[in-house]
């Protein structure tokens, strides 16, 4: 097995228990460059508590999270000391939110927003930082001139997007996103998912997509997970589970599609 | 009643002990803010409180102390802080830069270069350099910890998109040898030059913030900039109509309203002196 064929991303039987209260239980998967994994569920079942854990921004209560790190080396996230982890998530990682104020400084320009992660890595280039800022602008179709507006003035749909391109910017990995369509209208998320599509598809990008929308999964992802009450219940192939699920909610969660 | 109401200096011993640790810690690790337990003086915050604390604790009988505020050492707070001292140490003090052995300034570094054998005491409102761009405490000592200033540049490059050039003017950002991040207070960013390599000890003190914090004598200090936009002293391009200097740091001062305007050396002890030396030509 030569290095690349390792999967990037590996959890092995995560588990969060809030107290008692159980927040996802013994979640195993494996994830390999250039993959797109759905999670979905409804409201509760422990998606977002699972990305967060593999985020490292909780703590399992049992279970490993491992990484390919650039070196080609394989690592227990949990071993990392924080200014590693930190690195890493400024680099070779991407984290979309649902709510853009909370990946974006939203009183700072579009501008700098994209361009920090560069100059947290050492940049030290006006001109090259905001040339690397309007690339990424154009790719997201983010208006040259609004380079240095902040998002405070930005719609829902334009500061969604401007979130990809600042996570984008240092090329990573690997992007996790927390429900990346929630809260828009259907036409904006449109145009999301296309842009999102491309972008994944253009840069290799593995990604871990955490939605309660089927449609986004069926768009975007390869590989699809189900999760109810904390547990994942059924996985597979997109297709294959959207078109022909084998466990009664995931029929019932497939059947509760409105037509289009 | 012949006891005096208060112990040399104004504040106890144990105070200035507590005070003398915190300082030795910052001087210890040049940049840190070092939390201590600021005391209430009997001057409001934001009129020096930090600063008088740290002057209070290294205070000797020997000792000459000057103060000045914005260069100057007969505005009311240079002359209230010096009087302070004057009554409650009976300490000699002075306005001449080369005599004094603790220089107590609200932000202007004079311009007569300091010694080995004497200490400058800043005043700092606000010692957090990150703090307009994250406002929380936690994450900003994080931050400190990993070195991750990522986000100070930020500021800078804000400045940039905005203006043209960086328009941070003062409190502008310095690295402490090669690692701290630090804000040396309200400063023009003319004197921060002078604080790399400065022969004298430099504190600082944030009484309503309870930081303090120091740059050892002859340590690196680093203005922060871009590659394509370095840092810039930033000078009004004017001549001190008193003593005709045009290397000083300048006051505008206002002398009417039909927009008279005379530039003077913000430096007040200095200017004096050049005119003195002018005269005994």
């Amino acid at each position: 097995m030569t290095e690349s064929d390792a999967p990037l991303l590996l959890a092995e039987g995560l588990t969060k228990y809030y107290g008692r209260q159980l927040g996802c239980r013994d979640v195993s998967f494996a994830l390999y460059e250039g993959e797109v994994l759905a999670v979905v569920g409804e409201s509760g079942s422990g998606k977002t508590t699972l990305l967060q854990l593999l985020s490292t921004q909780l703590t399992p209560s049992a279970g490993h999270v491992r990484y390919r790190l650039r070196d080609g080396v394989t690592r227990d996230l949990a071993e990392l000391s924080e200014a590693e982890r930190r690195f890493l998530f400024r680099t070779d990682w991407g984290y979309v939110h649902q709510d853009a104020a909370l990946g974006l400084r939203m009183n700072v320009s579009a501008g700098a927003n994209v361009g920090e992660r560069l100059m947290a890595v050492g940049w030290r280039h006006y001109g090259r930082i905001r040339g690397a800022a309007a690339t990424w602008l154009d790719r997201v179709e983010i208006e040259a001139d609004r380079i240095d507006d902040p998002p405070l003035t930005y719609s829902g749909g334009m500061r969604q997007r401007l979130q990809i391109a600042r996570n984008l910017v240092t090329q990573p990995r690997l992007v996790f996103m927390d429900e990346p369509t929630g809260g828009l209208d259907v036409s904006v998320q449109a145009r999301l998912l296309d842009l999102l599509r491309g972008l994944v598809t253009e840069l290799g990008l593995a990604a871990v997509i955490v939605t309660h929308d089927l449609a986004v999964a069926r768009l975007l992802s390869h590989r699809i997970m189900v999760m109810k009450g904390g547990e994942v219940i059924e996985e597979g192939l997109t297709d294959q589970v959207l078109d022909d699920p084998r466990e009664p909610y995931t029929q019932l969660l497939v059947s509760s599609i409105l037509p289009a | 009643m012949n006891a005096p109401a208060y112990n040399f200096a104004y504040l106890d011993e144990q105070t200035k002990r507590m005070i003398r640790r915190a300082i030795l810690k910052a001087i210890a690790i040049p940049g840190y803010q070092v939390p201590f337990a600021s005391r209430e003086m009997p001057m409001p915050y934001g009129w020096g409180t930090g600063g008088v604390q740290v002057t209070a604790s290294i205070l000797g009988p020997d000792d000459v102390l000057k103060v000045i505020d914005q260069g100057s050492d007969d505005t009311t707070n240079a002359v209230s802080i010096r009087k302070f001292f004057a009554k409650t140490a009976g300490v000699q003090t002075t306005t001449r830069t080369a005599e004094a052995t603790i220089i107590q300034t609200r932000h202007r570094i004079p311009e007569t270069p300091l010694t080995e054998d004497q200490v400058l005491v800043f005043q700092v409102p606000i010692p957090e350099p990150l703090r307009f761009l994250e406002p929380r405490e936690t994450e900003t000592r994080r931050m400190h910890a990993l070195a991750d200033y990522g986000l100070m540049h930020v500021k800078l490059y804000e400045d940039i998109a905005r203006h043209g050039h960086i328009a941070t003017t003062y409190a502008y950002p310095v690295k402490v040898d090669g690692r701290y991040v630090m804000d040396p207070s309200p400063t023009p960013k003319f004197d921060n030059p002078k604080m790399d390599d400065c022969a004298a000890l430099q504190l600082f003190g944030a009484g309503r913030e309870k930081r303090i914090y120091a740059i050892p004598p002859h340590t690196r200090v680093v203005s922060l900039d871009f590659e394509d936009h370095p840092f810039e002293r930033g000078r009004t391009p004017k001549t001190c109509e008193l003593c005709g200097a045009n290397d000083t740091y300048l006051d505008e001062v206002v002398t009417d309203d039909m927009g008279g305007r005379l530039f003077v050396c913000s430096d007040s002890d200095y200017c004096e002196k050049r005119r003195g030396a002018e005269q005994a030509k």
